[in-house]
């Protein structure tokens, strides 16, 4: 049985001057700045695959509207599916042909949103389904990074070249770069020692600014975290997941960091590589997949830190960043169902509270 | 004074502005006041007077009925045109036993009106009985008799009197100017309150955004080492009973309890401005003070108002619409109700009247829910909105209550704040009337089935009656038989020797 109830019979008559699209366009403007650092180092290629993968989320998100007969402009316009492909494309490797992002865009909003009914009924973050799924299908172009080279800049290519790169066409000498990650990684299998991998602070500088070879829009930690802070500032997530799942994280790396320097790197290389903080601040806080209780918050938090340390640590993907979120999001309706706020009046168990004051006058 | 944290609200703009700067002024007498039999919560007052009579102000007009209920007096001097059914000051619109009065323009107070000399040589009781015979309901909105209130000292131990002058709802100002020009009459109230309830603990409530009636108030209760005034942080909703009191002690009222379990009794501040008033000069609830204000209002105001005047009335005397409303309101903007039209009289608990323009109601088409769950984190009550609705949406009332339907105070904060714009409050609304319409059923039901089962017990038992009489006759029969035949043996040997009495065989 659905319930209509008619919307202007009752108060409030105020309103807080939110809506969903003043949320999403915050959650945007807070990418802005690692984006355009992503276009400029990345160039022409990048930008391309950025719209592609836009565009598509963009089309297939009104293509579904359109079969579940829901209205276009209101929905269309509500951002999310603009959002999700944004937080898409900053995830791909740069120079990733088109078709790449345009495949994980359909997957993001139609396998990941509007098979399980659209706006605000997935059960996972459509943009890390879509990251997944493309990196188990297509692991050779998901995984071939490129050295920025600023646009512009004496090597980088030509806008036609870039169509090419785009499009798929080798021709085009690109430099292969590795991600910090996964360099890291390779070397420790070699039998190297941590200190001979990241020999000074450089790498983690360089990781932090974001000149290194990486996604899009992730190799800059430091303009992540600007956009983190803003979307603090601006009330738009709270701090709890991310201060959970990036603590977390820290404290599992600084503890085996302290047990054994020269394997497990410490704390701020975690942070400041890959997508941690993207993921922190983007895409952990998102609502939908993520509990509506702090407590809730911080524990998903929590737990998606040491899911990514345990991953990137011990099993076989030095990105483990998409899988902890998959896994957790799968968690999220048992720890809301479990973590609620207390009541106001009652105990925790929902009893309500007893005072000696007045209990034997009551009798 | 220390003051604790309490969870949840919000901060709409307050909007005071706009009628805060306007002394209280008189409206006008109407040419008609239509004056409601029921202004309060409990039973409706029984009409004592008849077309045609004429009576003083301040006169009964009708008799309070029960325990909770109150009297209606006659807000100013005129004839009883009639008693009638009018629309009451009810999103409903729906109409509802009502005095119309035709005032005479003399505005006579009746001459049986007389105060108190020393309010404070009473009993407690005689204090709550007066408070009682005016009339006086809680005029915060919530129209609960106030000397039933005044009373709790006989079933709690009670310690402290707070006085809610919180006036958290954006746009009303009433009380701010009621505290800001009749500090005394309000603190005299206070104190006259505080005897009856036998508390020597005072607090008086005002948030910050009022800082002119904190300052008259905490000068008027200066002489009063017991009286403390509260400087609260201004947030909505701060003037809700229970969250008032644990602004101010830091406890919380237990579930479905009154803030009396825990000693405390709440008062509205123009409640003790009324208290004031019956208990010094003897009179009667007949009036009181009502911000009329929003956007589409010329000119906002703070209006005293003889109850049973309309809304149209006051609108008329702030000049009119300065354009269009989108919406008439009773109340504040958070928790008040619509009004259905301007004809509707003012009642003992309406403190705002507010036209509100498109832009201030801004209500979008709703969106469904992102979980972002700032409604979670708006909610006083600890509260899971979002889940709350889905139940409801889904037409499991019975979830929804599981998960606090009934702990919800309605304060709409959640639906304030939803980005969605999901009408939270209406599930909410909806489900507990729902609810309570099904515990009438309910009852209803265990009561018909009562009747029923007493019936056949009844029937049974005349049957049973019947069947014992039946038998007790054939008994009788048998007996009379035996005896008869006893007699005829008697008789038989009577002709040898002695007799011997019958009895034996009459026994049996
Ligand atoms: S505020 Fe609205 S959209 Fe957000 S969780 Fe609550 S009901 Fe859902
Ligand atoms: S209306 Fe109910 S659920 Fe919503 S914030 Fe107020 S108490 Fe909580």
């Amino acid at each position: 049985m659905q319930i209509e109830i008619p919307a202007s019979s009752a108060g409030p008559f105020a309103h807080a001057r939110t809506s969903i699209q003043r949320t999403m366009a915050l959650v945007m403007l807070a990418l802005l700045p690692a984006t355009l650092f992503g276009f400029w180092q990345f160039g022409w290629p990048a930008i391309f695959l950025f719209f592609a993968t836009v565009g598509t989320a963009l089309l297939a998100e009104s293509a579904c509207l359109k079969l579940a007969g829901k209205p276009q402009r209101l929905y269309l316009l509500d951002g999310s599916a603009l959002l999700a492909g944004w937080l898409l494309a900053v995830s791909l490797p740069p120079w990733a042909p088109w078709w790449i992002g345009a495949i994980g865009a359909v997957i993001a909003v139609v396998v990941a949103k509007h098979v399980f009914g659209g706006l605000g009924q997935n059960l996972f973050n459509p943009a890390m389904v879509a990251r997944v799924a493309l990196l188990i299908s297509f692991p050779l172009e998901m995984t071939s990074y490129v050295q920025p080279m600023p646009l512009f800049s004496a090597d980088a290519p030509g806008f036609l070249q870039s169509v090419g790169i785009s499009l798929g066409q080798p021709g085009f000498d690109a430099v292969s770069g590795a991600t910090l990650l996964s360099h890291v990684r390779t070397e420790l299998s070699q039998g190297m020692s941590l200190s001979e991998i990241i020999p000074g602070i450089a790498h983690l500088v360089s990781g932090a600014v974001g000149t290194i070879a990486g996604s899009m829009g992730e190799t800059s930690a430091l303009l992540i975290l600007l956009g983190g802070l803003f979307l603090l500032a601006k009330r738009v997530i709270t701090w709890h997941t991310p201060v959970a799942m990036i603590g977390s994280l820290a404290i599992l790396a600084t503890l085996m960091n302290l047990y054994d320097p020269e394997h497990y790197a410490g704390a701020l290389y975690h942070i400041v590589s890959g997508a941690t903080l993207l993921v922190a601040f983007f895409i952990a806080t998102d609502p939908v997949t993520s509990p509506v209780s702090k407590m809730g918050q911080i524990i998903f938090g929590a737990s998606c830190g040491i899911l990514v340390y345990v991953i990137r640590t011990w099993a076989g993907y030095p990105e483990g960043v998409a899988f902890a979120i998959l896994l957790m999001n799968a968690c999220t309706p048992m720890i809301d169902h479990y973590i609620r706020p207390r009541v106001y009046g009652r105990d925790r168990r929902g009893t309500p509270i007893e005072y000696a004051d007045n209990a034997e006058m009551r009798k | 004074m220390k003051l604790f944290k309490i969870r949840g609200g919000v901060h709409p703009h307050d909007n005071k502005h706009l009628a805060a700067g306007q002394a209280i002024e008189d409206l006008p007498m109407p040419a008609l006041l239509h004056i409601p039999l029921q202004q309060h919560i409990g039973a409706p007052a029984k009409p004592a007077v008849r077309r045609g009579q004429q009576v003083a102000k301040g006169e009964l007009l009708a008799l309070s009925q029960g325990a909770i209920s109150a009297p209606v007096h006659a807000p100013t001097s005129g004839r009883v045109m009639g008693v009638g059914s009018y629309p009451a000051h009810h999103a409903s619109g729906l109409s509802v036993r009502t005095v119309t009065l035709k005032p005479d323009g003399e505005d006579r107070w009746s001459d049986e009106i007389q105060g108190v000399p020393d309010p404070f040589a009473l009993a407690p009781e005689e204090i709550a009985a007066r408070v009682a015979a005016a009339g006086i309901v809680g005029m915060g909105g919530a129209t609960f008799p106030s000397a039933v209130k005044l009373n709790l000292r006989t079933r709690y131990r009670l310690h402290t009197l707070v006085i809610n002058g919180a006036e958290c709802e954006p746009y009303l100002t009433c009380d701010d100017r009621l505290m800001r020009e009749h500090a005394e009459q309000v603190v005299d109230g206070v104190r006259i309150m505080a005897h009856a309830l036998g508390v020597d603990r005072i607090i008086v409530a005002i948030e910050n955004n009022k800082p002119e009636a904190q300052a008259a108030m905490a000068l008027a209760a200066s002489m009063d080492a017991r009286i403390r005034i509260a400087r609260l942080p201004t947030r909505y909703p701060m003037g809700s009973e229970k969250h008032l009191v644990q602004a101010l002690t830091g406890r919380e009222t237990p579930a479905r309890g009154l803030t009396a379990d825990i000693g405390v009794v709440v008062h509205n501040g123009a409640t003790a401005f009324a208290v004031h008033e019956a208990l010094r000069s003897g009179r009667p609830l007949v009036s009181r003070v009502v911000t009329v204000s929003g956007g589409a209002v010329s000119r906002p105001r703070n209006l005293r108002v003889p109850l049973g005047a309309r809304v149209q009335d006051l609108l008329e005397h702030c000049g009119g619409f300065a354009e269009q409303p989108a919406r008439l309101i009773s109340g504040g903007p958070m928790m008040g109700q619509p009004l259905p039209s301007t004809r509707v009289p003012m009642v003992k608990g309406s403190n705002g009247v507010l036209a509100l323009t498109t832009a201030e109601v801004a209500r979008h088409e709703p969106m469904p829910c992102i979980r972002c769950a700032t409604c979670v984190q708006a909610c006083p009550c600890g509260l899971v909105p979002l889940d709350m609705a889905a139940h409801t949406r889904a037409g499991d009332l019975e979830g929804a209550v599981s998960l606090g339907l009934m702990d919800c105070i309605g304060c709409g904060s959640c639906a304030y704040v939803c980005p969605a714009h999901i009408p939270l409050v209406q599930y909410f609304n909806y489900a507990k009337g729902e609810m309570a319409a099904r515990g009438r059923a309910k009852q209803k039901m265990t009561e018909t089935k009562r009747l029923a089962e007493q019936r056949s017990a009844r029937m049974e038992a005349i049957k049973q009656a019947k069947r014992e009489a039946m038998a007790k006759r054939k008994r009788e029969a048998a007996a009379k038989k035996a005896a008869e035949t006893a007699a005829a043996e008697t008789a038989a040997m009577t002709s040898g020797a002695a007799a011997e009495p019958p009895a034996t065989t009459a026994e049996a």
